[in-house]
């Protein structure tokens, strides 16, 4: 590869620093503060090296394993050792979905959108754009590791010190490092950038799953993902810092080989040819329904495989909940324990409700796809054919409450999954299914109320995560932090019955469905009266 | 067959139309022109019952916009000037949900329309240019049997080609007595394919009829080369623009003062003379002349 090749590449890079000047601090900012807050909270949460072992112990069951990896020196469960072991692979994941996401935005985005055509256009060599995009993901990779290793330095935490703290900030880097290259590599071989983002999205997916796979199955999978390299790397325990090289060498190569495709490609060209798609409708795509369903299956997809795992992390901390209770205080406040009722159900009830609460995500971005239509003026098209507002609209209700029930069901389909292979006496996916389902009706009083605010106005939209964002800190965080008893009652989710712990109530659930039908009811004859976008 | 009285709409304190009044007869295509912001989408809008009239009546086959807008629609076809479609639907899939929620869509002329287009529609939309996502709309439209074409710059991204099938198209809609609302900025397309015009400036319609009645409000531009120096047409009224350059001199002249202008012009013994009809885009700029506008200015 001669210069001329890379002509241009300082310029192109000083102009993704303008581009990037807030997104670039805001991501190096959210990856080294994790770290930091989380290590700062081991302190506060397990003061005592007894703790620390109490937790070790909840760590060992295969679905944390297959989370989180098996990590090392839990015999030892130090601050430091705790920090690597929760912290560093999910970090460097996060690492590899910030460079898959910038590396695809200063390349193949900028492709499609014909911007490279306009730079194309000017004395810049060929490889000047991919050569300062991976120079600028590669330099926020180190900057989070210098800044990381910095910042847990300055801690000044037990075991946390210096030379193991710049070595897992490195590890972190190096990850993202990785991550970049390897998008590079495989975006040569798509299309579009969507295609491109697909691709590393199932390259990191895989070799995360690898790690699992390594940790919980055959360990030899592991040296096969950079994820187990890291891992094998026990920082704060051994700090074999050998194991650095691995991700880099990988890099450089991937980064080489991309390169030299990327000399060969035609500009806006792929070297997978894109598949045809179907010339007609095919039978299904009949209705309003089956088009909605066609747009958000693959989200569903996505978010169901989410809810399961979700669902069975806890459903295998269920099965450590004696010793969990009985060793960390922190529970025991949050479980407001009531006289013989068996902790274990409350545990699943309390379970329950984070996960109401996370199911309401993927049910009300369901829903607001509404909005996101009627932005992008695809609405338009639809109601310009013989389509009446509220069968749109009444689809995508029906949509969002279809969608709450497949994640509440996924989410106790893992929770019961993990319980049964872990729980000595484990519960009956009934009742698991039943202490999911309870939760629908808040869900659709969620859904009501965001359909009432598209009825009045879509620009109000955000108003739904605030108030699920204070459902989430109310219920989850209420008992902790002693709210007053009443405030339970200031979110859909305060009133579902706590069951198994409590027997199932009708009125409170009737009640709410009644207050959904009246909110959507509502937002339906403001949205048949208002002006579209 | 589309009937609009005194239609307004307001946007706070912005008057987007301030009494629109349209009439679109069965079996003519209908011109719609005026400058960007005039209000041509916003009342294409309010005729499809996306947006709600403030005051005024809007009818389209004897039937209230807003009210009966369902109903409506399964006469008539839009086609927007920017096209946006679902980005993971192939353009046969678009077309085919079109046709199969408008109902009485012909696979037949779908297959032939794709193929007078020259359009592949086995690929994502996420992948088609402006003007291919313009023919997804245009397939479905004049795939479908509606009785009115409502055409929002339809041609703004099609090639020459393509634009002389789209007005083919609309010739055999109108020959099979469909009606045609077409809404342009190409002048020379509205010429050639519109009986009738109407032409909106911020928020009114100012003119509406067939072109020959309108042509009585424009000049004629005229080059003449004489043997003697010309003079005194400077003092003739309703000539405009007077340049003289050696023996040629060109100007422009009121419709009706053409015959005594020729006569003064005789007088001076014309060598070559070139008279240019009245262009479609004279008359747009004569009427969106914002200074002094209409035919006074000067």
């Amino acid at each position: 590869m001669n210069e001329r090749l890379f002509s241009g590449t300082f310029a192109i890079f000083c102009f993704i620093l303008r581009r990037d000047r807030l997104r670039a601090p805001l991501w190096l900012f959210a990856l080294t503060a994790t770290s930091l807050a989380v290590a700062l909270s081991f302190v506060d949460l397990y003061a005592s090296a007894e703790e620390r072992q109490a937790v070790a112990q909840t760590m060992v069951n295969p679905a944390t394993t297959a989370l989180i990896g098996q990590g090392h020196g839990l015999d030892d469960y130090t601050y430091g050792a705790m920090l690597a072991h929760q912290m560093l692979g999910m970090t460097a994941l996060t690492a590899g979905v910030m460079s898959i996401l910038l590396v695809i935005r200063h390349t193949r985005a900028q492709e499609e959108d014909g911007q490279l055509e306009l730079l194309g256009a000017l004395p810049v060599g060929r490889l000047a754009v991919p050569g300062a995009a991976l120079l600028y993901v590669s330099g926020l990779n180190i900057l989070i590791a210098l800044f990381t290793g910095a910042g847990l330095t300055v801690l000044q935490l037990e075991s946390i010190t210096a030379g193991s703290s710049f070595l897992y900030g490195a590890a972190i880097g190096t990850a993202g490092i990785f991550f970049a290259a390897l998008t590079l590599f495989v975006s040569q071989a798509a299309e579009s950038s969507r295609g491109a983002l697909g691709l590393s999205v199932t390259g990191l997916v895989a070799f995360y799953g690898l790690r699992a796979v390594g940790d919980t199955v055959n360990e030899t999978f592991l040296y096969a993902t950079p994820f187990g390299w890291l891992q094998e790397m026990q920082v704060y325990v051994e700090d074999h810092a050998l194991y650095l090289f691995l991700p880099v060498a990988a890099a450089v190569i991937f980064a080489f080989s991309a390169l030299q495709l990327h000399r060969r490609r035609d500009a806006g060209a792929g070297m997978l040819p894109a598949r045809a798609g179907r010339r007609d409708g095919g039978r299904f795509l009949t209705s309003v329904f089956s088009l909605v369903f066609r747009l958000q299956r693959t989200s569903w997809m996505f978010w169901a495989l989410g809810m399961i795992l979700l669902g069975a992390v806890y459903g295998s901390v269920l099965s450590e909940t004696e010793t969990f209770f009985a060793e960390v205080e922190i529970i025991q406040v949050l479980i407001a324990a009531e006289g013989d009722t068996a902790l274990i159900d409350q545990f699943l009830a309390m379970f329950m409700s984070v996960l109401a609460v996370a199911a309401s995500i993927p049910t009300l971005l369901s829903l607001l796809r509404l909005k996101s239509e009627e932005k992008r003026g695809r609405l338009e098209a639809l109601y310009t054919l013989p389509v009446p507002r509220l069968r749109v609209y009444g689809v995508y209700v029906a949509t969002g409450m279809i969608t709450s029930i497949i994640m509440l069901t996924a989410a106790a389909a893992g929770l019961w999954g993990a319980a049964a292979v872990t729980m000595e006496e484990s519960f009956t996916f009934g009742a698991v299914f039943t202490a999911a389902l309870v939760f629908v009706p808040a869900l659709a009083v969620m859904l009501g109320l965001a359909a009432l605010i598209l009825g009045v106005s879509p620009a109000l939209s955000p108003l739904i995560w605030v108030y699920l964002l204070y459902g989430y800190i109310v219920i989850y965080m209420g008992e902790l932090f002693q709210f007053p008893d009443g405030m339970d009652y200031t979110t859909p989710y305060g009133y579902v019955p706590e069951y198994p712990a409590e027997d199932v109530a009708a009125l409170p659930l009737v009640g709410m469905v009644t207050a959904a039908v009246i909110f959507a009811a509502l937002g339906a004859w403001l949205y048949r009266r208002r002006d579209l976008d | 067959m589309l009937e609009m009285k005194g239609v307004k709409k307001t946007f706070g304190d912005f008057h987007a139309l301030s009494g629109v009044d349209l009439d679109v007869k069965p079996g003519e295509v209908f011109g719609f022109i005026g400058p960007n912001g005039a209000g041509k989408s916003t009342t294409i809008r309010v005729l499809l019952g996306l947006m709600k009239a403030d005051a005024g009546s809007a009818e389209i086959f004897g039937q209230d916009v807003w009210r009966d807008a369902v109903e409506i629609h399964r006469r008539i076809a839009y086609v927007p000037g920017d096209v946006n479609l679902w980005p993971n639907l192939t353009g046969g899939e678009v077309i085919d949900l079109f046709g199969r929620l408008r109902g009485g869509f012909s696979k037949e002329k779908r297959d032939e329309l794709i193929e007078r287009f020259q359009f592949d529609p086995t690929k994502k939309c996420r992948t088609y240019s402006k003007g291919n996502r313009q023919k997804v709309a245009l397939i479905a439209a004049f795939a479908s049997n509606a009785d009115l074409y409502i055409l929002d710059e339809p041609t703004s991204g099609l090639d020459p080609l393509m634009e002389q099938t789209f007005q083919a198209c609309v010739a055999e809609a109108r020959a099979a007595g469909k009606s045609v609302l077409l809404s342009s900025h190409i002048l020379s397309e509205v010429e050639k394919l519109c009986d009738r015009v109407a032409i909106i400036r911020a928020g009114e319609v100012i003119e509406q009829g067939t072109l020959s009645e309108m042509r009585h409000l424009t000049r004629t531009q005229v080059t003449v080369e004489t043997a003697t120096p010309l003079t005194g047409l400077a003092e003739f009224s309703g000539v405009y623009d007077l340049t003289e350059s050696g023996a040629q001199t060109s100007f422009q002249v009121d419709t009706e003062k053409l015959s005594s202008v020729m006569a003064h012009l005789a007088e001076f013994d014309i060598m070559q003379l070139n008279s240019a009809p009245p262009a479609l885009e004279d008359l747009f700029m004569q009427h969106y002349d914002t200074k002094e506008g209409g035919k006074t200015h000067e």
